[in-house]
């Protein structure tokens, strides 16, 4: 009816191989794709999308009007454009990839729940030029038919060998997504059984007792019609009991079946407390496990709230009385005929999922589409760039932007993953204690029993799972069933009274409280299915022959998994590069800059100057705009980056102005030393509100490459930049003294990228300071830009600069003059010459970066070569240690006293980081200087 | 003393009100003296000797830090006008423990050891303006022992380890025992320093006099004899040796004693007078300040006294009984504290902030006679006072040192009241502006990180 959709996913291994012949051959999961082609245009495949971006859309079958587009992220019509979402829906919603079976199987009694593992496909509309992954996933919903409600997720891209190649991560990535997502809906699904159930029996009391009453008007009665059809009715009500009985059941062991699906690894705090709420609910109604034999009295004592008023079968007014305060929910009757199939308005995905879990899902993809933005060269490049500082763990903190955790789960290691808890950990960094829920086993056996649990039992019960005890204040308080998110936010808020004494208050964000209050435990640890089994990425339960299709070439494109082999051998190209030589297979770094260069045209007005060996990739300029427009423009929350208030810094007016952006000129050049400047300037662009998770690492780079432009000024312009350079290098602190704020804060924010270990939020940097500074303020600060005034308190300024001048540096911007100590050293020279040829700030920036990492390497080996600090026999004393190393910087690495004192300096840093990791000590900072002589130098 | 430089001209001005002018390019024959008086104190950044090259900034008191006090080879404690005891780990510049009781300022802080069968005990004794005394554990920062409600606040203390009792001075004199029970008590004192002296006998100086005073075994005191040589209050009483006790007095008169025979064995008035020179044009100007020669500080290793006179530095030979070497303005302000680290090297800290260090030198031109004398020196084989202003009398002495300025350490805002070395640890600089620094040898210290480096790393088994 539909044309099929061509399957082009991991469908076939041949058909794959032919087309392209081995453009891949990936020996080492870590090597970059020789790209581009040489016979095809890479971009080609752009021109005829009707998208301007990826995007990801989630789609539902709904069992009314057929496939449908729900939302897609990000949620801007412009986004798609032209593209028809409804038309696409249909295309990837059109066959079953799962194959949920549904109904009655033959041999039950009662209808089944199918636990479909999700699938996962890759779909392609060459004509639309439109690729995506989809991942198929089965919610459940009482009302709808089977149960069963099909949704998928899809992540739409223009390039197929995007998806292809990224095939294992945005495997993982939805996978996650659609765990969370099943959770909250388990969640959502239990409490809908849980009502259901509670009108059901409310209904059975009523029948009984009209049935009662018709047998007590007479014996000739008990045959009429009426009699009959109440018996049918109290029969179909009995039957209804147990169906949603052993659904409940049902979806409570969910957890127990074994898992196939290798990426399905749920968190075991958000299972634990599904599953105690599911038993929980169990116990609750195991007593019409036995309704035939049910008494108003079983009933009061189990449930007793759940009776209206006035049925006069109260014989306990004690007890009664205590309950009808509780009173809020009125049962309903439940109608013999359910409404009409096309009636009933079926339930949105937010309300089929717990309203928390359903936003965690959002914000992680929301993530997920953000962490995939940019062309598979950009992600290639970066990913390079990850693998390899984090192989640079020791010396990462010299130079590098901050590794942010959530970046473990691109390497597609199998952590359990709660998207709650992740949001929650992306808010708040306090780890709330951990609630632990352990499923009672006796509580299962319990239900098997026709009897009703005593109430003694159920207090234990109540009180061994803290979730559960805020699940049974709820009992009372839900007033209408179909308020179902008001109830939802009334169970967080009851399961937040659970252990809110455990959690600081204070702490917590407004809006937040529910989630963190439900934050599993992060340190649980689901260890996954022992038969991991890669190559099964679509695992359908049932059906092998679509998931058949599947197999095959997944095993030779776990291209992002694990590569860090060839680690050492980037570096090596990385340390080539940087010291000129450029081979064939220098491709990688190559890619790096190119990408970097052409992100620089976003922000840079200056006309494109090539560096004569990215011209080999000029060709791609003309349609670079199409790719790179899908960079994000600023998506950094500032806080991780450089703000005022961080709690890293102390002084009020600390911060760093984003550089020379004409905002923040404008800027500062406005505010008054109010502090709040800071702020102001930051944000520079950005919208801060964008989304709750940060990405730390490409904004700080982003902001950093921009820097990049302010210091290749500052080498340019200055002739003594070297020396101030080395300042910096050498652990010296550096005052920038100036009138002109902004003048400062810009050279400050360019000089700041030569700031060894600048600390996360830049702490070691001082942009503008108009107040005299102390010896605390020395140690504290390497960088620090001071107004020069010319009051009473300028005098007791200048009076701290020369009293403290043996261990600063003045660089006057307003006369431009520097006073430090000579430097007569040759490692600078190639980052500080002001006859340089790099043009562009960004380009400037990379090889700063390479020159900076060449000197981090070359710290990382001082430091840790043992003979160099401590003697090899007893015999030697420091003196021959001393010349030891010594002879090592000079012979060995070649470098001058003042060169020396450089990567003395870093390596003190590393020793210090090392030793202390967070910095954690009790102990004041130490801060090291040496008594030499400054000079003035004058342009 | 102050001097201004203005082009070529120095101008200096003396405490007896001499303006003197100077050219700097001023002939060979006053240059002798001008050297030694006005050399160029800031050594410049340049500073070899100096191997103070690593601080650690210590922070925890709100107001001035005037006492420090080691407690044993690594640990020091602190004590300031916040009534706080600080205690330090020296190695690592950690806070140990914070002593809170006292609600006023610190006046006297002392250790006391108590020796156990195997381990040394050492508290510390503090007395403070609130008129109570305090005994601390400084392993646990419990305050063991303590009374209040005394007459007056305490202004000394000393302990007598072989008697096993502590005394402290103020209005009266008190003599307690390990257990802070009152064994004895004077009235009607006015001590500002005890000393211990051979055969139980005690000084103590008291505004111009110093008493000779028996803490004998009985444990009572009895004031046996009293000296009164001194012309002005006595601000500084050191034991010197066994044999010899030094006292300087508020206008400059350093004296020193026979300890056994209780006479006065040297007299010595320092004073800053200028001999007439040539070509200096003097202009005389009001009375001098007694400040600028009073003798704030005295420090002693047996053979050497060093003085803090003023802004100016002295250093007195026992043996010869004369000053050896002498720098009339080592610092720009008051000298506070001093300490002699060996025979040639000493160490200053003063109202300006900085802490210097010296070195002894000889004088570069032995041959050439150094100075005539800036001071009176007298000797006395009597004990009876010198009446009237004394005369002058100066001495050659041809073998007078130098004292040359080979380091300076500067990171304190505020006046440094006093420091506590650790030889090759570091040394502690307690300040005005409520900081302690912590002094410390930069290759020493990174080549400690080294090794710790090197010990995580094996027990890590790798990075």
């Amino acid at each position: 009816m539909i044309g099929s959709p061509d399957v082009v996913a991991f469908a076939k291994e041949d058909e794959y191989g032919q087309t392209s012949p081995d453009p891949w051959p990936l020996p080492e999961e870590f090597s970059v794709p020789l790209y581009p082609l040489a016979d095809s245009n890479p971009w080609a495949k752009t021109s005829y999308a009707k998208f301007t971006k990826d995007f990801i859309l989630i789609s539902e079958f709904s069992e009314q009007v057929g496939p449908q587009p729900l939302l897609t992220i990000p949620d801007d019509p412009k986004v798609c454009g032209t593209f028809d979402l409804n038309y696409f829906s249909l295309r990837i919603m059109s066959v079953d990839y799962q194959a949920s079976f549904v109904g009655h199987p033959p041999g039950t009694g009662y209808p089944r729940l199918s636990f479909v593992e999700d699938s996962r496909v890759v779909l392609g509309d060459s004509k639309e030029g439109a690729f995506a992954y989809v991942h198929h996933l089965t919610l459940y919903d009482l009302e709808a038919r089977g149960f069963v409600r099909p949704f998928c997720m899809a992540y739409v891209a223009a390039d197929e060998k995007k998806i292809m190649l990224q095939f294992q991560e945005l495997s993982l990535r939805f996978s996650q997504a659609s765990e969370c997502l099943k959770a909250g809906n388990r969640r959502a699904f239990a409490k809908e059984l849980q009502r259901k159930l509670r009108d059901l029996e409310y209904t059975h009391s009523v029948l009984q007792r009209e049935e009662g009453l018709q047998r007590e008007a007479g014996p000739q009665s008990m045959y009429s019609a009426h009699a009959v059809e109440k018996a049918n009715e109290l029969a179909n009500v009995e039957k209804s009991i147990f169906e949603h009985r052993d659904l409940l059941k049902q979806i409570s062991s969910y957890h127990r079946r074994p898992r196939r699906d290798p990426h399905a690894v749920t968190c075991q705090k958000c299972v634990d407390e599904c599953l105690s709420e599911c038993e929980e609910l169990l116990n609750k109604y195991a007593k019409i496990a036995y309704p035939c034999g049910y008494s108003e009295k079983a009933g009061k004592g189990e449930d007793g709230q759940g009776h209206p008023r006035g049925q006069g079968e109260d014989d306990d007014d004690d007890e009664e009385e205590g309950v009808k305060r509780k009173l809020s929910y009125t049962p309903q009757l439940i109608k013999a005929k359910s409404a009409k199939c096309f009636d009933k308005r079926l339930k949105t995905l937010q309300e089929l999922c717990d309203k928390t879990f359903y936003e965690a899902t959002v914000a992680l993809l929301k993530e997920t589409e953000r962490s995939f933005r940019g062309d598979l060269c950009y992600l290639y490049t970066r990913r390079l760039d990850k693998a390899l500082q984090r192989k640079q763990r020791v010396t990462a903190f010299l130079f590098e932007e901050d590794l942010s955790d959530d970046d473990e789960d691109e390497l597609g290691t199998l952590r359990p993953f709660c998207a709650v808890n992740h949001a929650v950990d992306n808010y708040v960094l306090l780890n709330p204690p951990p609630i632990v829920l352990t499923p009672e086993p006796h509580e299962l056996d319990a239900l098997e029993r026709p009897e009703h649990l005593d109430p003694a039992s159920e207090t234990s019960v109540t009180q061994e799972s803290e979730l559960g005890l805020g699940e049974s204040h709820l009992e009372s308080s839900p007033s209408d069933q179909t308020l179902e998110t008001q109830e939802s936010s009334e169970e967080t808020k009851g399961s937040f009274s659970s252990d809110k004494s455990g959690v600081g208050l204070a702490e917590m964000q407004q809006g937040l409280v529910s989630m963190k209050s439900e934050a599993p435990d992060p340190d649980s640890d689901l260890t996954p299915d022992p038969n991991h089994n890669l190559e099964r990425e679509s695992s359908s339960e049932e059906m092998e022959t679509t998931a058949g299709e599947d197999e095959g070439e997944t095993g030779g494109h776990q291209t992002p998994v694990s590569l860090l082999e060839v680690v050492s051998e980037l570096e090596a190209n990385r340390e080539e590069e940087c010291e000129g030589v450029s081979g064939s297979e220098l491709l990688a770094p190559i890619d790096t800059a190119c990408c970097m260069a052409q992100e620089g045209f976003l922000y840079e007005a200056s006309a494109p100057e090539a560096v004569p060996r990215l011209c080999q990739n000029s060709h791609l300029q003309p349609s670079q705009t199409l790719v790179v427009n899908q960079e994000p423009q600023a998506l950094l929350p500032l806080q991780d980056d450089y703000t005022v208030g961080s709690p890293c810094s102390e002084s009020p007016v600390t911060g760093l102005e984003l550089p020379s952006g004409l905002l923040g000129d404008a800027v500062s050049r406005t505010s008054a030393e109010d502090g709040s400047d800071c702020t102001m300037s930051a944000s520079t662009g950005s919208d801060q509100t964008a989304s709750p998770l940060g990405y730390g690492a490409v904004v700080t780079l982003r902001q950093r490459k921009k820097a990049g432009q302010g210091a290749l000024r500052f080498v340019r312009q200055y002739p003594f930049a070297i020396q101030a350079l080395w300042c910096l290098l050498s652990g010296r602190t550096l005052v920038v003294l100036g009138a002109d704020e902004g003048r400062v804060r810009r050279l400050v924010a360019a000089l700041a990228l030569f700031v060894p270990a600048p600390g996360k939020c830049g702490e070691r940097v001082q942009a503008w300071l108009s107040c005299p500074f102390t010896l605390t303020d020395l140690q504290r600060w390497k960088l620090i830009g001071l107004q020069r005034v010319a009051s009473p308190l300028g005098s007791s300024m200048l009076y701290s600069l020369s009293r403290y001048s043996r261990y600063i540096s003045i660089l006057d911007a307003d006369q431009t003059t520097l006073r430090c100590p000579p430097y007569r050293g040759q490692l600078l020279t190639n980052i500080a010459d002001h006859r340089t040829y790099i043009r562009r700030g960004s380009t400037y920036f990379l090889h700063l970066q390479s020159t900076l990492c060449h000197l981090a390497a070359k710290a990382f080996l001082f430091t840790f070569t043992h003979h160099l600090h401590l003697p090899v026999s007893a015999t030697e004393g420091p003196e021959v240690v001393e010349s030891r190393r010594r002879c090592f910087l000079q012979e060995q690495l070649g470098l001058g006293e003042e060169d020396s004192q450089i990567l003395l300096y870093l390596s003190q840093l590393i020793t210090q980081q090392y030793l202390q990791p967070n910095g954690s000590s009790a102990a004041a900072p130490s801060f090291s200087f040496n008594y030499t002589t400054s000079i003035l130098y004058k342009i | 003393m102050e001097t201004y430089q203005t082009g070529q001209h120095f101008i200096s001005a003396s405490r007896f009100g001499v303006l003197c002018l100077q050219r700097c390019s001023s002939t060979r024959l006053g240059c002798n003296k001008w050297l030694l008086d006005f050399p160029v104190l800031c050594i410049g950044e340049e500073q070899p000797k100096n191997c103070f090259t690593e601080l650690q900034v210590l922070k925890g008191h709100f107001d001035i830090v005037r006492f420090l006090v080691q407690i044993d080879d690594f640990r020091c404690a602190s004590a300031g006008d916040d009534g706080l005891v600080l205690v330090w780990n020296v190695e690592t510049g950690e806070r140990l423990q914070e002593l809170r009781g006292h609600s006023q300022q610190i006046t006297a802080i002392t250790t006391i050891t108590c020796k156990n069968e195997v381990t040394l005990n050492t508290s510390l004794i503090t007395a403070s303006s609130d008129r109570s005394l305090s005994l601390w554990d400084p392993d646990t920062g419990n305050r063991v022992q303590t009374i209040s409600d005394l007459h007056s606040s305490v202004k000394c203390l000393l302990v007598l380890e072989r008697l096993c009792v502590w005394l402290s001075g103020g209005e009266e004199l008190c003599v307690w025992n390990r257990d802070f029970q009152l064994q004895c008590q004077r009235p009607n004192h006015r001590i500002t320093a005890l000393i211990e002296l051979p055969k139980n006998y005690i000084a103590a100086a008291m505004d111009k006099k110093i008493s000779k005073i028996s803490a004998d075994s009985s444990l009572s005191v009895a004031e046996i004899r009293c000296l009164s040589d001194h012309q002005d209050q006595i601000r500084a009483l050191i034991n010197v040796n066994d044999g010899l006790f030094a006292s300087g007095s508020h206008m400059g008169e350093l004296i020193l004693w026979n300890a056994t025979e209780w006479n006065l064995l040297a007299y010595e008035h320092i004073l800053w007078e200028e001999s007439q020179d040539y070509n200096q044009t003097e202009i005389r100007m009001g009375a001098p300040k007694p400040s600028e020669m009073s003798i704030q500080h005295l420090t002693t290793n047996g053979n050497l006294i060093l003085a803090a006179v003023g802004s100016g530095l002295y250093v007195y030979s026992v043996q010869t009984r004369s000053v050896v070497a002498y720098r009339k303005v080592a610092h720009d302000s008051n000298v506070l504290h001093t300490m002699l680290l060996s025979d040639c090297e000493l160490m200053s800290c003063s109202e300006d902030g900085s802490v210097r260090m010296w070195e002894i030198q000889d004088l570069p031109l032995p041959a050439e006679p150094a100075s005539s004398g800036f001071f009176g020196m007298w000797s006395f084989g009597r004990s009876n006072k010198q009446s009237g202003p004394p005369s002058k009398k100066v001495i050659d002495i041809p073998n007078i040192r130098m004292l040359e300025l080979t380091g300076d350490l500067i990171g304190h805002s505020g006046a440094v009241q006093m420091f506590v070395s650790f030889t090759e640890k570091g040394l502690v600089t307690c300040s005005a502006d409520h900081l302690l620094i912590l002094w410390k040898n930069g290759e020493r210290q990174s080549r400690l990180r080294s090794l710790a480096l090197f010990q995580k790393l094996e027990e890590r088994g790798g990075l």
